[in-house]
């Protein structure tokens, strides 16, 4: 009996996204990907920041401490979409168990949790001389600061195992739980009555914002964006390759072991 | 269900037989209030403002210390492989062993937060609206906690993991039912917190036994 008409293999050629969960061809493409991502997000970020810095008028109200939200703004974006990005590969993970999106979502946790520590140290250093206080408990700057806890126990919780496996899952499940927090983030300015200024910039609306600093604005925060994917990917790539030496060493030591056996036997 | 009352009653019956273990969040949640009026001060004032706060914390704290053994004692001597087995699925285990958490821990903390209040010099009005947000409080932290103790299972310092975890998840509890509280001690309605905070414990009911029962056959595989 032909047991090939019984049982088609499914094409490994597929034209769905899964085939960019093999390792192997996820080193391939982020290789050659990776240096573009860097110089793009390292050019773009340092327009921003020289055109915000040096050009960009100050503000009538504020002065020149208006100039710290080139850094501040963009970093509170990468902080939720940073969330989100760790979100939809710990979903990934759970739901098609791809090894890849486990180390993706390892790989987001510090990084997420560096963007979220400079927004919350900028905003720090923007509050003191706008509202008179480092710090001040209000819903918006609360919420962000429960965010970054969330991605510390994200962070802890996957390091916490000794099967790797085991601690991905864990840390997966915990993602997801803690993805409630970033709709609390977004409309914390609105539900509650806060003392960080509401969004300036929304996707329906026009910006409520001068031209002018909202060019430097936008150019700080992609490149900023295509520097955080670059590092991500490239914080992806060394923990694919970490596990393929492992695997080759694991796989020596057998090897020596079984040769040793072989001799005493 | 039948196995699930079964399940229940095995958690009852075990804490009932470790009675000093259950004791435990009781009296550390006693002791702990009672360092407040020490360390701030004994003036009415001062304390009765606070007081909802610190009823809060502190029971929130004592509802962590019995989670590391939640499944702790169940993963280590193999009876949680099978409970898995049992037929039940792995959120109702999750379910079934929140409910003992909540019965065992968040009741006693529930009836012993009125004498504490009223130690703390809280105004008696506001005693009601307190216990009434304190009920689905408790609820939630029970919730929250299984879903933080079938995460660090299995996981090396899982203790000190745990309050890192389930801590951040809480603030809302926090915020709320302490705004409750407030709200009444002022003489407004505290209705919209209590609101929200049914609408947390609704939300939460499904989802967080749900989460736990995934963790739990992670860590069983």
């Amino acid at each position: 009996m032909d047991t090939n008409a019984i049982y088609t293999p499914p094409s490994p050629r597929g034209r769905n996204l899964h085939r960019f969960g093999n390792p192997g061809r996820f080193l391939r493409v982020s290789g050659k990907v990776l240096p573009w991502l860097t110089a793009v997000g390292v050019s773009l970020t340092l327009i921003g920041l020289g055109w915000g810095l040096f050009y960009a008028p100050a503000d009538w109200q504020q002065g020149d401490a208006v100039r710290i939200i080139y850094i501040h703004v963009p970093a509170a974006w990468l902080a939720s979409a940073g969330y989100m990005g760790l979100a939809v590969c710990s979903a990934i993970s759970l739901v098609w168990r791809h090894p890849l999106a486990d180390l993706t979502a390892a790989e987001i946790g510090p990084v997420g949790a560096g963007a979220t520590f400079i927004c919350l140290t900028t905003g720090s250093i923007w509050g003191k001389p706008m509202w008179g206080a480092w710090w001040v408990w209000d819903a918006r700057l609360t919420s962000v600061l429960v965010l970054f806890f969330l991605y510390l126990g994200h962070i802890a919780l996957i390091r916490a195992f000794d099967s790797p496996e085991r601690g991905a899952r864990a840390g997966a499940i915990l993602a997801l739980v803690g993805v409630v927090n970033l709709p609390i983030i977004k409309f914390s300015v609105e539900w509650w009555n806060t003392l960080h200024q509401p969004a300036t910039i929304t996707f329906t609306g026009s910006p409520t914002m001068y031209i002018g600093m909202l060019w430097p604005l936008l150019f700080s925060a992609l490149g900023m964006s295509f520097g955080f994917a670059a590092i991500v990917v490239a914080r992806t790539r060394a923990g694919v390759m970490e596990r393929r030496i492992r695997g080759l060493l694991l796989a020596r030591a057998q090897q020596e072991a079984g040769a040793r056996l072989d001799v005493l036997a | 269900m039948s196995v699930f009352l079964t399940l229940l009653r095995r958690e009852l019956r075990l804490s009932l037989r470790h009675g000093a273990d259950t004791l435990a969040a009781v009296l550390f949640f006693l002791v702990t209030a009672a360092l407040f009026p020490l360390a701030i001060g004994p003036a009415p004032e001062t304390l009765g403002r606070l007081a909802p706060g610190i009823v809060y914390v502190c029971a929130l704290l004592a509802a962590l210390l019995p989670l590391d053994r939640l499944f702790g004692a169940d993963f280590d001597d193999g009876s949680l492989d099978l409970l898995l087995l049992s037929g039940l699925p792995a959120a109702a285990v999750a379910g079934a062993k929140a409910a003992g958490h909540w019965i065992v821990t968040g009741l006693p903390l529930l009836l012993a937060a009125a004498p504490i209040a009223i130690m703390l010099r809280m105004a008696p009005e506001t005693l009601p609206v307190l216990l009434m947000g304190l009920l689905p409080a408790t609820l939630l932290l029970s919730l929250f906690g299984t879903v933080g103790a079938a995460l660090v299972l299995g996981a090396r310092r899982g203790g000190v993991l745990l309050p890192l975890l389930v801590l951040p998840l809480t603030t809302p509890v926090l915020i709320f039912g302490v705004a409750a509280a407030d709200a009444a001690s002022f003489g407004q309605t505290a209705r919209p917190d209590l609101l929200l905070l049914a609408a947390m414990l609704a939300a939460a009911l499904p989802l967080c036994p749900l989460a736990a029962g995934a963790a739990l056959r992670g860590s069983a595989e």
